[in-house]
């Protein structure tokens, strides 16, 4: 109950729906318990009595009847189901709202498939217990009270009789649904693993075809899909086992009633329509009871569903937008005060202790080995990530003090993955600055070296990219997502191996384009190459979330350092290289 | 407002499936080969098992009728109400044991056949060609093999049985009808034609209001999805309330769908209870009407009422039946098109094993076209030794990756040959060439799995001591002992427990352990740190020892150490000779590695 109350708010704003459509759901209840009534009444009274005018009254009378039902029918349903996607679309919204204020943090350790589940299944659980469930619950109360009091108002004795299968009814529908719910989450996992597996193998086509391991992969594949065969199978002798018997018990509740209602016709104690409306009667009370199992395991379903979403709702915000400036347009100097941030989680800090200062205009270079600290730097000063000492400062000023939003606009991200949305090359590029006009678009995709291979896609900028449109390249992709960085003119511009997939000719000319557009502006420069970030006015080597070295290329070349190391590495070639060459 | 609208197309995704398509008989049929082994197993069980439980259906309303009402009860014969009573127990026991072995025995039935086609179409994929992979993508594939064949599932289970199944409780009690009473039976009917309608034309109206409702369902979906994976992305670019407007418009569109189709369902059951309800007046006025005139009986009158509550359900039922089977058309429309996709490298009837491949390679006049529009090989032959280190240098595009795939026979070349030891790779078997050369590719695929499993890939029969023999040598196994788990360690494909240059050494070692004879490296330019680079080059030379390799190399230490560098442009060889032959000649070799270094002193 306490889930339910925790998520009042998505659904008691529209409660008017759920109350009327409550109400008709009472017209619906006591109308269904006519028919049985009218045919009683038309072979006691009119077939058996001689009532013959009676009929055009009672046929009338039944029409009217069943027209109020029918209206009442579409507004019962209808309602309720408003009722519950209203509610799904405001929980919806408030769950986007929430997911796009969460930080790094949260999705580092969640997985979108988990998160994916919570919008779609649970959402959609949550909707159907609000549209159905919790109105079926008490259409099923209510039409085997009624249907109950009929039988009771007729004969007490013949009542009593037939319900003395109930029980037995009850035992099977609960055992039945004990059993089958864990068996249909056996069937989805199966699947789930099913489908992992042909995922993996189509996504690895290049490695299977590569080594040449086809037949093993059918192997693999026959493996799991037998494995889904058989829970398949086992769940639905689940279903064989207990349907045909909650039938069966049905049935022999009909046979009891025939066996003793025959008798107490015979008898005089009860009337031949009577027995007859029994007939009907009975199927009121068996038909919902053995729907009853699954509206209360609807109900413990959504509740776990409704948990489930809270916990995404309740999530901490754990980075705190309260800005004390309103700055529009940021200068770009940057510094560092004695940093350090250590990941939830993990022992070793990510960064200890990390002071620099760059002024506006000049470019950082960070270089080091994989896990030394030069993303986590980055990813510090845009507050992806709180240090949990030290401050940094953008233009004076601590970053805590501004905006969030406002400080990351001002700052131009290319991340080391270079995700791109499902959308026209065009309106990737425009990402962060939708209003950007076509020269702009087309002026940094220039200056990324994208705008040639762009102009050779079937629609130029208007190609459509992500999982149904083009595929690019490693290198194309980094291209735009660079182009998509320069177009928000950023006052600080980070680039985290931006360029790994490009050749080294066109990164050289990338390289060329941005020293022209970050004059004035502040670039980090994230690289494995030293060609990449030679040019840096001050080189950060980090080790181990700490700065080993500092200072500029020609400084760093001779003080036998991991910089000089690299160098070394890198440079031996174009000795050796050279030296066969005449020049 | 003109901005509004803007963020309401910054995302575009699209449904190009089509969800159903008009009835085939040629498609049917062929669907229901795969039913065939079961034909005489499976399918006869189920069968018999239906018509006893349906017979025992159609029955007791007219034994309760005009037996019970009629006689037993309208007689005061106990006696006989006593064996009705436990005749009619019998037959519902019959029943019992009917409907227990039907539900099964479908399932077997459908789960087989479900099976059968997955298997089918799963291996057909596995032999299809390059060609295939490189024009569609990976999740229209995935579709086509998980969703599409899924959604003939319930056609398989109970779909032929149900059909078969209504078609005959309906004539049966038609046919029951008539006999009790023509007259009656003929009033009553009215109402079947009415409930056809509904169940198919109304219908149809909701089918396609709810089929929006999924198509709407998908699109939000797919920008959920979209938008977690790039979260990032949005945070960093500030796009929170940008992409909140997004989604509230198609929320509102999604909701807006669930109402239209929500409104339209809730129109079918009053239509449904209406149809009944005409029925009943009919039955009640028309049916004491001939009570009076002595046509029938009450029995027949309490049977009538009985059987005019039992017509919904299969006609109910029929009508959903047809809905699966347009979707099952679209389905196996699409399920079809991939089983009809040929293999474009076919093996000949008489194909030769290359046993003990020695791993020398021959271009003989080879001409290569992806399509009629772009040749990428015009006319190129050359050889290469037996134990030979070749590296192919030139810009992309220039035919590298294609001398590849030609020799691993990924693809046949249009004109002139390939040998390998001197045979024509058309006349050798597929597998006997494909299992002696192995391919080192620069986005190396890592399964979800154990590291353990991962390496092992490479021959999946390898002992556990042979895979770690493997990363030992070529240097992964340092990294490898440092994991949580070491060899155990669980990986997956997107999971970041590896480096890219882990992920490469991992390679090595699977390659390593396929011991090819020929090995082809397709060298990457990504992200590795310098140290780890160096590790890698060891264990590239490890890698390298006695075979013949061809490398699609960018970095100048791996061309430098080649025994024979081939120089390429547009499909054709500028320049072929060693590292030193080139710079000597100051050709194109000497101008490509002058400009790199140009470079590195430039800025």
């Amino acid at each position: 109950m306490e889930t339910f109350k925790k998520l009042k708010q998505f659904y008691w704003p529209y409660k008017s729906w759920l109350l009327w459509s409550l109400f008709a759901l009472l017209f619906v209840t006591g109308i269904t318990v006519v028919y049985p009534i009218v045919l009683q009444v038309t072979i006691d009274k009119v077939i058996i009595d001689g009532q013959y005018s009676w009929i055009p009254y009672i046929s009338a009378i039944f029409l009217v009847l069943m027209g109020i039902k029918a209206v009442a029918t579409y507004f019962h349903q209808y309602l309720g189901d408003y009722f519950g996607i209203k509610a799904v679309y405001t929980l919806r919204e408030a769950l986007y709202k929430k997911l796009q204020r969460l930080s790094f943090r949260y999705y580092d350790n969640a997985s979108t498939g988990d998160i994916m589940s919570k919008l779609t299944a649970d959402v959609d659980g949550f909707r159907f217990f609000l549209s159905f469930g919790f109105s079926e619950f008490i259409r099923i109360v209510l039409l085997i009270t009624v249907s109950l009091s009929v039988m009771f108002y007729y004969s007490v004795p013949l009542a009593l009789v037939t319900m003395a299968a109930m029980p037995f009814l009850i035992v099977v529908v609960f055992r039945f649904d004990r059993r089958v719910h864990p068996a249909f989450r056996k069937i989805r996992k199966s699947y789930g693993k099913l489908n992992t597996r042909v995922q993996e193998n189509i996504s690895g086509m290049n490695t299977v075809k590569s080594l040449s391991r086809e037949d093993f992969e059918v192997e693999r594949f026959l493996n799991r899909s037998d494995h889904y065969r058989q829970t398949y199978i086992a769940t639905s002798n689940i279903w064989a086992k207990f349907f045909p018997l909650m039938e069966f018990i049905g049935n022999v509740c009909v046979v009891a009633l025939l066996a003793f209602g025959g008798y107490l016709v015979t008898t005089g104690e009860l009337q031949l329509g009577e027995l007859v409306a029994f007939f009907s009667l009975v199927w009121y009370i068996l038909g919902p009871l053995m729907n009853f199992g699954f509206v209360i395991n609807l109900f413990s379903q959504s509740k776990a569903s409704g948990e489930r979403l809270l916990s995404i709702l309740e999530e901490d915000e754990d980075i705190i937008n309260a800005p004390s400036a309103k700055e529009n347009k940021l200068k770009g100097s940057v510094s560092f005060r004695d940093v350090t941030l250590t990941y939830p989680g993990e022992e070793e800090r990510a960064l200890s202790h990390i002071t620099f200062d760059a002024p506006a205009g000049t470019t950082v270079g960070l270089i080091g080995a994989t896990g030394s600290g030069k993303t986590s730097l980055t990813q510090v000063l845009t507050r992806f990530y709180e240090p949990e000492s030290g401050q940094v400062y953008v233009d004076g000023k601590p970053v805590e003090e501004y905006d969030l939003q406002q400080l990351r606009r001002n700052i131009g991200f290319v991340l080391q993955e270079s995700f791109l949305f499902s959308t026209t090359i065009k309106e990737n590029i425009a990402y962060g600055n939708p209003l950007a006009t076509e020269s702009e678009i087309i002026d940094s995709s220039k200056r990324a070296q994208a705008h040639e291979f762009i102009m050779d896609t079937p629609y130029g900028y208007d190609t459509l990219l992500g999982e149904r449109g083009m595929g690019l390249s490693g290198g194309q992709k980094q291209r735009i997502a660079i182009a998509r960085a320069i177009l928000v003119d950023p006052a600080v511009l980070i680039l985290d191996d931006a360029t790994s997939a490009v050749d080294m000719d066109t990164e050289f000319k990338i390289q060329m384009a941005l020293k022209e557009v970050m004059s004035g502006r502040t670039t980090f420069i994230i690289a494995h190459r030293i060609s990449s970030l030679k040019h840096a006015d001050e080189i950060l080597v980090l080790e181990n979330g700490e700065i080993a070295e500092r200072g500029k290329h020609e400084e760093l070349l001779t003080n036998g350092g991991i910089y000089q190391r690299i160098y070394d590495i890198q440079y031996k070639d174009k000795e050796k290289i050279m030296k066969t060459s005449p020049r | 407002m003109a901005r509004n609208k803007k963020h309401l197309e910054r995302f575009q995704y699209t449904e190009d499936n089509a969800i159903e398509k008009p009835f085939n008989w040629t498609q049917l049929l062929r669907l229901l080969k795969y039913v065939r082994p079961y034909t005489k197993t499976l399918l006869p069980i189920a069968i018999v098992a239906m018509l006893v439980s349906t017979l025992v259906r159609m029955f007791v309303p007219v034994i309760i009728g005009r037996v019970a009402f009629d006689v037993a009860i309208a007689d005061e014969n106990i006696r006989l109400l006593v064996w009705i009573v436990i005749g009619i127990s019998v037959m519902y026991l019959f029943n019992y044991v009917g409907n227990l072995l039907r539900i099964k025995y479908v399932n077997i039935l459908g789960q087989n056949v479900i099976y059968d086609l997955r298997q089918h179409l799963f291996s057909h994929v596995q032999r299809l060609s390059h060609r295939f992979f490189d024009t569609k993508s990976a999740g229209s594939i995935l579709v086509r093999i998980m969703n599409d064949i899924n959604s003939l599932q319930e056609l398989f289970t109970n779909g032929i049985i149900n059909v078969l199944m209504d078609i005959v409780l309906l004539s049966g009690i038609i046919v029951l009808l008539f006999a009790l009473s023509p007259k009656l039976a003929l009033a009553v009917l009215i109402i079947i034609p009415i409930m056809f309608y509904i169940s198919t034309k109304l219908r149809r109206n909701i089918r396609r209001s709810w089929q929006t409702v999924r198509i709407e369902q998908s699109k939000l979906n797919s920008h959920l999805n979209e938008s977690l994976q790039g979260m990032r992305i949005t945070q960093a670019f500030a796009q929170e309330n940008e992409n909140a407007e997004y989604f509230e418009g198609i929320n509102t569109t999604n909701f807006q769908a669930w109402n239209d189709a929500s409104r339209k369902s809730a129109m079918f059951r009053p239509f449904v209870e209406m149809s009944n309800a005409v029925g009943t007046v009919i039955l009640l006025a028309y049916g004491a009407h001939l009570i009076l005139a002595g046509d029938i009986t009450i029995g027949t009158f309490v049977s009538f009422s009985f059987f005019l509550g039992m017509f919904w359900e299969p006609i109910s039922r029929l009508g959903q039946m047809y809905n699966q089977l347009l979707m099952a058309m679209a389905a196996s429309e699409r399920i079809f098109e991939f089983l009809d996709e040929q293999p474009n490298v076919k093996e000949k009837e008489n194909a030769v094993e290359i046993m003990d491949m020695k791993g020398h390679i021959e271009f003989d006049r080879v001409q290569f076209a992806y399509d009629d529009k772009r040749i990428a090989i015009p006319d190129l032959s050359l050889e290469m030794k037996q134990g030979e280190t070749v590296a192919l240098v030139g810009h992309t595009g220039s035919g590298k990756s294609t001398i590849a795939n030609l020799i691993s026979r990924f693809y046949d070349p249009t004109e002139g040959r390939v040998k390998i030891d001197g045979i024509d790779l058309q006349d050798a078997t597929i597998e006997s060439v494909r299992s002696q050369i192995s391919v080192v590719l620069q986005d190396t695929f890592v399964f979800s799995g154990t590291i353990m499993e991962n390496i092992r890939f490479g021959r999946p029969d390898a002992e556990d001591e042979e895979v770690k023999e493997a990363a030992k040598v070529v240097g992964a196994d340092d990294f490898i002992e440092r994991l949580p788990e070491g060899y155990f360690t669980e990986v997956e494909e997107r999971g970041n427990i590896l480096s890219a240059g882990e992920r490469q050494l991992l390679s090595f070692a699977r390659a390593l352990l396929a011991d090819p004879r020929i090995l082809i490296l397709d060298e990457a330019t990504s992200s590795i740190d310098t140290e780890t680079e160096m590790r890698i080059q060891e264990a590239l030379n490890k890698l390298l020892e006695g075979r013949t390799a061809i490398m699609i190399a960018h970095r100048l230490s791996t061309i430098r150490e080649a025994d024979r560098i081939f120089v390429l442009q547009d499909g054709k060889i500028l320049e072929n000779g060693s590292h030193e032959e080139l710079m000597e000649r100051e050709g194109e070799y000497y101008e490509l590695v002058k400009s790199q270094f140009q470079m590195l002193d430039a800025i």
